[in-house]
C-alpha cells in the first residue's frame, strides 16, 4: 500500500463530484483527500485524488474513473516528477509569554500570518502536505483553536504535456497482486 | 423548426430511435408524457403491474432482441420500485433506457410528495444517468441515453425528467442533439504488442482452455470463437451466461464451468496452462477460491470493458477491444494443433462423470427438476425455443439440462440473480420475439415475487408457458442449509397458492403435472394452448444440485452427484459425498463458533459423512 496521486479532468456537470467519490466508496477505496477546481478551460474542472492502495489498485482507480461518462482524463502522478501543494490555516493560542515564539515558528515555516487578535495568531502555511503536518505538530503544544487543510493539488513537472492517452492497462507483474479480493468471508 | 412539448419530445426521440415497444406504469409526475403518448400509436405501451416487472421486461426485450429495451415510471416509489431492475441489467450488461418523471424543478429539494433523489439512488447501479429540467435538453439526454446504453459494454441509463420539463415547450431538433460525449470511450483497440504475445501464449499451449462468457453474443462473434477453437482444436466452456454463445451440439463445447459447472470443466480449467477469456468477467461464481484458481495457466482476457482486467484474476495479456474485432486480428496469428493428449485428458474426467448423468436414468415414479427440464428440451427441440430462467436450483437444473444451440436463447439473471425476474423478462422477450415460444423455468418461491404480471400478458394477450418447478422450499437456500448448517432449514419451507387456480383467476390456463409419465402430455398440451398456462410441476422436496464448489472453496474441490444416485431415492434420506477439506478453513471455523453460541453440537449429520474440521479456537471454548 503507498499513496498514490490521481489527476483527474472533469466535465463541470452538477453531480460530477458525487459520481467519483461513489466510484471510490463503491469500490472499496479509502480517499485520503480529494480537492477538486476550475482551470484554464471554460467548463472544465480539476480534480486531485490522493488515494491510499497498491499499484494494481491504483490501476483499477484509474480504469474506473476513465469509465465514468464525465471524466475527460486521467493521469497517474505517483511515479512522475510533480510538484503537490496544500493550504492550511492554523489558529494558534496564544499569551503574551507565548505569542513571540510562535510567530518565529510561523517565520521558521515560511508562513505568513493572516490575523491576530490577544488570544490567537492565524498563520497560512502552504507547501507539501508533510509541510504542513509538521507545522501543526510543532504548534501543537500552544493549543490550536482551530484548523483546517485544502487537501493537496498536484501537477506534473516540466513541459511535457500529460498524456491523454486512453488508458494503459498494465498486466500483473506478480510482485503487487494487491487489491485483494479473494478473502473467504467475502464469499456468499 | 418544430415547436413540441417536452413530453411528445421524449416520444419523438423513441420513434428515432426505432422503440417499438415501451414497459410502463403512469403517476403524478409523469403523467404529461402519458398524455402525449397517444399521439404516437406506433409505439406499443405495455402496462405493467409492478414498475419492477417493466425494468424486467426492457431487460428481457434487449437480450433476446440486442436492440435498447425501454421502461418508464413515475417518480417515487414508481422509480425506486426500478432500482432492481436496473442493478438486474447493470450486473448482466443489458442495455436499457428507463425514462422516469421528476417533481416540479422548483419543487427538487423540497420533500415533495412523491420525490424521491433518484439519479442519486440509480448512480452505483447505473452506466450513467440524467436528471433534465429543462424541455430544451431532453433530446440530448435521451439520444445519449440511448447510445450509452448500446455502446461499449452495454448498461441501463436512467433519464430523469422533472414535470415541468414534460410540460413546456421547446424547439425539436434532432440532429441538434446527436449525442456530444468528449470523456466517453466505449471502443478501446489493444496494442499489436499484445495480440503477439496472445498468440505466443496460445501457440506454444499445451493443455489450452476457452472461457466462453456472454461478450460473445453481446459482438455477436460466435462463429469467430468457433473457429479459433477449430483452428487450434481448443475446448470451449461457457458461463451461465455465455450458455447459447457456443452451440451445446458443437464438439469443443465441454460445458458450463464454476459452483455448479461440470466436474470435468472445473479440472480442466485447473488443469489448462493457457486460459483465453472471452468476454467473460471472472465472477466469484466461476472462480471459486482466488488463491488456488488455475494456477497451471497463463491467461489472456479479452474484454470490451478495462475495468474488468485484472479485477478478480491478474492476467498475463489484455487484449482490451470488441471481441469480433480482436478474433479478427488474433485468428491470422494463431497456428494449427491438435491437443490429442489434452482432449484425452479431458475425455477421461468426461467419461466418469457422464455415468452419473440423469438423462440416463429410468422412470421410477419420484419427479425431479431435472427430468422436467430435461424432457421440455427434448420435446421442444424442433421448435425455436427461448427459456427465461429466475435464480436457484432450477436455474442451474436448466442450465446443466436445457440444451440451448443459439445466441439469446437462455435468459437468465447471473450476476445480480434476482428472484422475480423470469415472468416479466419472458414476457418483455416474448415481445421481441414473437414468433419464437418463450419458456419460463422458475421456481415457487421466485415466481410469487412477480406473478401479479401474469396479468400483464393476459391484458396483452401473449403467450408465454410458465413452468413452476415446485418443491414447496427456497430451494438453493435449503440446499445450503442441508450442506452447510447442519440442516436447519430456516425460513425455507414454503406454501404457496394452488398455482392451477391462480392462472385460472387471471383468466389464463393452468395444469399440474407430478408423475414423469405426464410430462410429455403436459408440454404437449401446453404447446397447444394459445394462452400463457402456468404448469405447476410438483417435484421432489429435497432434492439438490451437484455438483458444487462451495462459495470460496478452490473450483476442482466439488461436492460430487452421489454415485449411488439421488434421482432413484428419496431426496429426504440421501448421501453424498463431501470430500475433505471441501470447505474453506473460515467457513469452519465461523460454523463451530456459531455452533458453541447455539449451544448446539452437530446432531442431525449423518454418521458418514466426514465432520468439519474443528478449529483449534473453537476446540478451547468446547
Amino acid at each position: 500500500m503507498a499513496k498514490h496521486t490521481l489527476i483527474a479532468y472533469v466535465e463541470d456537470v452538477p453531480g460530477v463530484l458525487n459520481r467519483v467519490a461513489s466510484l471510490f466508496r463503491r469500490r472499496n477505496f479509502n480517499i485520503d483527500s480529494l480537492t477538486v477546481g476550475g482551470t484554464d478551460q471554460p467548463g472544465i474542472s480539476r480534480l486531485t485524488v490522493v488515494v491510499d492502495t497498491t499499484e494494481a489498485g491504483a490501476r483499477i482507480v484509474e480504469a474506473n474513473l476513465y469509465k465514468l461518462v464525465n471524466v475527460l482524463r486521467v493521469d497517474d502522478l505517483t511515479h512522475k516528477a510533480s510538484l503537490t501543494r496544500e493550504l492550511g490555516l492554523v489558529k494558534v493560542k496564544v499569551t503574551p509569554d507565548t505569542r513571540s515564539q510562535v510567530l518565529q515558528l510561523v517565520d521558521v515555516f515560511r508562513a505568513r500570518v493572516v490575523d491576530v487578535d490577544e488570544k490567537t495568531i492565524t498563520a497560512e502555511v502552504t507547501g507539501t502536505p508533510d509541510k504542513i503536518a509538521k507545522f501543526e505538530l510543532i504548534l501543537r503544544p500552544y493549543g490550536i483553536a482551530e484548523m483546517v487543510r485544502t487537501g493537496a493539488v498536484s501537477m506534473a513537472r516540466g513541459h511535457e504535456p500529460v498524456s491523454s492517452a486512453p488508458p494503459l492497462v498494465r498486466t500483473a507483474d506478480g510482485a503487487d497482486q494487491g487489491h485483494d479480493t479473494s478473502g473467504i468471508s467475502m464469499s456468499v | 423548426m418544430k415547436k413540441l412539448t417536452g413530453a411528445e419530445i421524449i416520444w419523438e426521440c423513441l420513434q428515432k430511435e426505432g422503440v417499438d415497444v415501451v414497459f410502463g406504469y403512469p403517476g403524478g409526475a409523469i403523467l404529461p408524457t402519458y398524455d402525449a403518448m397517444t399521439k404516437y400509436p406506433k409505439i406499443h405501451h405495455v402496462l405493467v403491474r409492478h414498475e419492477q416487472g417493466a425494468t424486467h421486461m426492457a431487460d428481457g426485450y434487449a437480450r433476446a432482441s440486442g436492440k435498447v429495451g425501454v421502461a418508464i415510471a413515475t417518480s417515487g416509489p414508481g422509480a425506486t420500485n426500478m432500482v432492481t431492475g436496473i442493478a438486474t441489467a447493470m450486473m448482466d450488461s443489458s442495455p436499457i433506457v428507463c425514462i422516469t418523471g421528476q417533481v416540479g424543478s422548483k419543487a427538487i429539494g423540497t420533500d415533495a410528495f412523491q420525490e424521491t433523489d433518484v439519479t442519486g439512488v440509480t448512480l452505483p447501479v447505473t452506466k450513467h444517468n440524467y436528471l433534465v429540467t429543462k424541455p430544451g435538453d431532453i433530446a440530448r439526454a435521451i439520444r445519449e441515453a440511448f447510445y450509452i446504453a448500446k455502446s461499449g459494454r452495454p448498461g441501463p441509463v436512467l433519464v430523469d425528467i422533472t414535470k415541468d420539463a414534460q410540460q413546456l415547450t421547446a424547439d425539436f431538433d434532432w440532429e441538434a442533439a446527436a449525442p456530444k460525449l468528449p470523456g466517453y470511450r466505449p471502443n478501446h483497440r489493444a496494442p499489436a504488442s499484445e495480440f503477439a504475445r496472445a498468440a505466443e501464449l496460445i501457440n506454444s499451449a499445451k493443455r489450452p482452455l476457452i472461457l466462453a462468457g456472454q461478450g460473445i453474443m453481446k459482438s455477436g462473434s460466435t462463429n469467430d470463437v468457433l473457429a479459433l477453437a477449430k483452428l487450434a482444436n481448443i475446448p470451449i466452456s461457457t458461463t451461465l451466461l455465455g450458455i447459447g454463445a457456443i452451440p451445446a451440439s458443437s464438439e469443443f463445447n465441454l460445458g458450463m464451468m464454476g459452483m455448479h459447472g461440470e466436474s470435468w470443466v472445473n479440472e480442466a480449467i485447473q488443469q489448462a496452462d493457457v486460459l483465453i477469456a472471452l468476454g467473460m468477467r471472472f465472477d466469484d461464481r466461476v472462480t471459486g477460491n482466488l488463491k488456488t484458481y488455475a494456477l497451471n495457466a497463463k491467461k489472456i482476457h479479452v474484454e470490451i470493458d478495462p475495468t474488468e482486467v485484472n479485477k478478480n484474476v491478474p492476467v498475463d495479456v489484455a487484449l482490451i477491444g470488441d471481441l469480433r474485432e480482436v478474433l479478427g486480428e488474433l485468428k491470422p496469428l494463431v497456428k494449427k494443433a491438435e491437443h490429442a493428449e489434452w482432449w484425452a485428458t479431458i475425455n477421461v474426467a468426461r467419461g466418469d462423470s457422464a455415468v452419473r448423468d440423469i438423462k440416463n436414468l429410468p422412470d421410477n415414479g419420484h419427479l425431479y427438476a431435472a427430468h422436467v427440464i430435461n424432457d421440455i428440451w427434448r420435446l421442444t427441440q424442433k421448435r425455436d425455443t427461448i427459456v427465461v430462467t429466475d435464480v436457484g436450483q432450477h436455474q442451474m437444473w436448466e442450465a446443466q439440462y436445457f440444451r440451448h444451440d443459439k445466441p439469446r436463447s437462455l435468459i437468465t439473471s447471473g450476476g445480480l440473480g434476482t428472484m422475480g425476474f423470469a415472468l416479466p423478462a419472458a414476457i418483455g422477450a416474448k415481445f421481441a420475439c414473437p414468433e419464437k415460444d418463450v419458456w419460463v423455468v422458475v421456481g415457487d418461491g421466485g415466481f410469487q415475487m412477480t406473478s401479479c404480471e401474469l396479468a400483464t400478458a393476459e391484458q396483452e394477450g401473449i403467450k408465454v408457458n410458465v413452468a413452476i418447478i415446485n418443491n414447496s422450499f427456497l430451494g438453493m437456500v435449503r440446499q445450503w442449509q442441508e450442506f452447510f448448517y447442519d440442516k436447519r432449514y430456516a425460513a425455507t419451507p414454503m406454501t404457496g397458492p394452488d398455482f392451477v387456480k391462480l392462472a385460472e383467476a387471471y383468466r389464463l390456463s393452468g395444469l399440474r403435472c407430478n408423475q414423469r409419465s405426464d410430462v410429455k402430455a403436459t408440454v404437449e398440451k401446453t404447446l397447444g394452448d394459445k394462452k400463457t398456462v402456468v404448469i405447476d410441476f410438483v417435484v421432489e422436496k429435497e432434492d439438490s444440485v451437484f455438483p458444487m464448489v462451495p462459495a470460496g472453496a478452490d473450483l476442482d474441490k466439488m461436492i460430487r452427484r452421489p454415485k449411488q444416485d439421488v434421482m432413484l431415492e428419496s431426496g429426504s434420506d440421501k448421501e453424498w459425498e463431501m470430500p475433505a477439506a471441501v470447505l474453506p478453513d473460515v467457513f469452519t471455523e465461523a460454523k463451530a463458533e456459531a455452533k458453541v453460541l447455539n449451544g448446539r453440537g452437530k446432531t442431525s449429520a449423518p454418521a458418514s459423512r466426514k465432520p468439519a474440521k474443528p478449529t483449534k479456537s473453537a476446540k478451547s471454548r468446547r
